[in-house]
């Protein structure tokens, strides 16, 4: 459970989150949604106490985020960025156990776990052994999900994870993505400035605009019932124009 | 390292570990072989020094053909060292222990006592540092007035006082001679002397000016051996105004001590051996017929100038031996100054990175550091640390800092802050950020800055030569004092080939320090 009490957080005179309140439940997949330059981002780092907020307090497990206790929340939770985040002079591999190295987990554990991820996201052998630069952006982005899921984290945090990747290697991930989020049942907080992935992987959607939430829901909510009409014109904004779909 | 989870069990990674190993282990080595040879100097020889201009340069290497003639010891040669303070510093440290030097330069400038005026009242002086001096070779190296001989003959000029007679007669002096008291201004006084005109012009022109009967008389130092080529006069100082600078050999006791035979030798051979003439002579053959050292040495000494090894031969070692010597040297010198400066400055760069404050100050002090000419600075060393390879080594780390802490800060600060992030959300602590993350990935720009500083710092060891540090400069060196361009050659190219050897060792070491994944993104981004 991940909840934020009026947060706020400015860069200079930017005002990138402005006083959000906000849950987000055990177990469910949350798609943080808004155009880039929305806060969403922030929001993340703001969880993850990358960030410390201006105003408001921010709570993981009851727990409140601050300096004294981010290492310790740290542990529960696991974070994937655009392109997979993944640092180019490691081998996927070590990319993926960093974590465990850091706990000192005994190598054979290590190689367990790996192998346990590499199939759940389909990788072969020899995959694991290169280099990112040698990888396809796909394959990256697996890597980067191995590489949060390592230590077991009951709390998934994903930023725009899909972003990057061609439309088709995109839609199969987008499948690949919502098979693993229903089988790990984890708490998965995701941000993504596209409606389509927000409907295919989000039990619950927060639509936000200039660092502030304008409506929380299921998809049918934002769509039947919308709080606003920016909520509309979002939703309208990435589907093709009347005519077109006729066509089609 | 990696967990081994992630280690294929038919290690290729394996292979490279061990190479690096090796690489490390050889590297070592290497730096001590280069340490030991650096700093160890065989007891039994015995270490002839001079100044770096042309006449200390030839007694120096008379010096030497005597003591190896002796056969009683063996002669390292340190010529070339730089001005009175460097020299004298050295003898008086105990890093030479003979050198020619002059009795006014002893109590003018060394004992800084002009009450202090015969060969035994120095003697007594010197004793207090342990050195003394031999009785003088001969000649007296000071300033004199010189005409041409053709009107010295018309005007009967023989001596400083017959100018007297001649009030139109020009001049034209060099500024240092125009300006000290013991110049012109004290000298026409002492002689009640006026000259129609009175010119500044820079000493390298003087003899031309007079040979072009633009002027009539000018300053010389009196064994200049362009004197005789010039075919000129020189008058005789006879109201003894110019202070004495007798020839002598400034040495230490212990030297005479352990060697008396070889100190014998040198007393017979040379004292009250060479006049003016025969030194202006001598310089003549170095400067104006361009014959090296050595041969000018055996051509004093009477031995065989003819011998088919004198082609190759260098002041006694053979100019090959002496490159490989200073090569070694030169490598002491660049890999100590520049493991230092690594040593130092990339914790420097790190920690720049980590304090905004302290890296403008940080950054804002060592470039000032580089902003001090590299003569200046060394000279700066010399009241601290003495003269040799300490100062030098000194100076040069101080230069190989800024590229090395420039590149470190601005590759830690140019990390991509979302795989810093990362990290800490991984659960990374400091150290392991620092030394499994960071690093790596500002290994680029930390080598790049290590590459610049040892290009650097091999040009720059040339210089170690003017305090004595030894290295290609003292080639160099030499050369330029000697007016010798395949000299100055003997030194430049090594020293050129020395910066693209390391050039190439650095891209060899690249492939050890910069991670793989990272060289690969490089091929791709060029």
């Amino acid at each position: 459970m991940i909840e934020l009490e009026n947060v706020t957080k400015s860069f200079g005179r930017q005002r990138a989150v402005d006083r959000v309140t906000s849950r987000f439940e055990p177990g469910r997949t949350h798609v943080l949604l808004g155009s880039s330059g929305c806060g969403k981002s922030t929001i993340l780092r703001l969880i993850l106490g990358l960030l410390r907020p201006d105003s408001g307090e921010i709570r993981v497990d009851g727990v409140l985020m601050g300096p004294a206790t981010r290492s310790k929340l740290l542990g529960k939770m696991g974070y994937v960025v655009q392109e997979g985040g993944l640092y180019p002079h490691l081998t996927a591999c070590q990319n993926v156990t960093l974590g465990a190295e850091a706990q000192r987990w005994p190598p054979e554990q290590t190689r367990e776990r790996v192998q346990v991820l590499a199939e759940m996201v389909g990788f072969h052998d020899g995959i694991l052994g290169r280099f990112p630069n040698e990888l396809s952006g796909g394959q990256r982005q697996r890597v980067g999900l191995m590489r949060a899921l390592m230590l077991d984290p009951p709390l998934l945090l994903l930023d725009e994870p899909l972003a990057a990747l061609d439309p088709l290697v995109r839609s199969d991930l987008q499948k690949q993505l919502k098979e693993i989020f229903i089988a790990l049942s984890k708490t998965v907080l995701l941000v993504t400035h596209d409606i389509r992935e927000a409907v295919i992987l989000g039990e619950t959607i927060t639509l936000m605009t200039a660092g502030r939430v304008v409506q929380q829901g299921t998809f049918s909510d934002l769509a039947h019932r919308p709080s606003t009409a920016f909520v509309t014109e979002f939703l309208n904004a990435q589907k093709p124009p009347p005519e077109i779909q006729e066509q089609l | 390292m990696a967990p081994n989870a992630c280690r294929p069990s038919s290690s290729k990674r394996g292979r490279a570990g061990s190479v690096r190993t090796h690489l490390t282990l050889t590297l070592l080595l290497l730096a001590g072989c280069v340490i030991r040879a650096g700093w160890a100097a065989p007891e039994s020889v015995v270490r002839v020094g001079s100044k770096s201009f042309t006449e200390s340069y030839i007694l120096g290497e008379i010096i030497a053909r005597i003591i190896e003639q002796s056969g009683e010891t063996k002669v390292n040669r340190r010529l070339g060292l730089g001005g009175t303070g460097i020299t004298y510093r050295a003898i008086a440290n105990g890093d030479i222990d003979i050198y020619p030097e002059y009795t006014g330069t002893i109590t003018r400038a060394i004992l800084q006592d002009p009450s202090v005026q015969t060969v035994e009242e120095i003697r007594r002086s010197l004793k207090a540092n342990g050195l003394t001096i031999g009785d003088p070779l001969g000649f007296n190296n000071t300033y004199a007035l010189a005409v041409r001989r053709e009107m010295a003959t018309r005007l009967e000029l023989n001596a400083i006082s017959d100018l007297g007679r001649h009030p139109g007669l020009t001049g034209a002096f060099s500024a240092g001679f125009l300006e000290r008291d013991d110049g012109w201004p004290g000298l026409s006084r002492h002689y009640g002397l006026k000259l129609a005109e009175v010119r500044l012009i820079e000493h390298a022109l003087v003899y031309e000016a007079l040979a072009q009967g633009k002027v009539d008389v000018i300053d010389v130092f009196s064994t200049d051996g362009k004197i005789d080529r010039l075919d000129l006069q020189i008058l005789r100082d006879d109201r003894g105004f110019f202070p004495s600078y007798e020839a002598v050999l400034l040495v230490r006791e212990d030297f005479i001590a352990r060697f008396p035979a070889t100190w014998q030798a040198l007393q017979r051979t040379l004292a009250g051996r060479i006049d003016h003439r025969e030194m202006a002579h001598l310089n003549a053959l170095a400067d104006l017929e361009g014959k090296g050292l050595a041969e000018v040495g055996a051509a004093f000494l009477g031995q065989s100038t003819s011998s088919p090894d004198l082609q190759t031969e260098w002041q006694g070692t053979p100019l090959l031996e002496e490159i490989l010597v200073l090569s070694v040297d030169h490598l002491y010198l660049v890999i100590l100054a520049l493991a230092a400066a690594a040593g130092l400055g990339i914790p420097m760069g790190i920690a720049a990175a980590r304090f905004e404050r302290l890296a403008q100050l940080e950054l804002m002090s060592i470039g000032v550091l580089q902003t001090i000419p590299s003569l200046a600075l060394l000279c700066f060393m010399i009241p601290l640390f003495g003269i040799g390879k300490l100062p030098a080594l000194v100076a040069l780390f101080l230069y190989a800092l800024l590229p090395i802490v420039r590149n470190t800060y601005t590759g830690m600060i140019s990390l991509d802050r979302r795989l810093r992030e990362i990290a800490i959300v991984l659960g990374l602590n400091a150290w392991q950020r620092l030394l499994r993350i960071e690093l790596p990935l500002a290994s680029m720009h930390i080598m790049a800055g290590v590459k610049t500083s040892a290009v650097f710092t091999v040009g720059t060891a040339t210089l170690a030569a003017f305090i004595g540090g030894g290295g290609y400069g003292t080639l160099i060196v030499r050369g330029l004092a000697l007016d010798d361009l395949s000299t100055i050659l003997a030194g430049a190219v090594p020293a050129a080939l020395m910066a693209m050897v390391m050039h190439g060792l650095f891209e060899v070491t690249d492939r050890f320090v910069i991670p793989r994944g990272l060289r690969k993104d490089l091929g791709r981004s060029i």
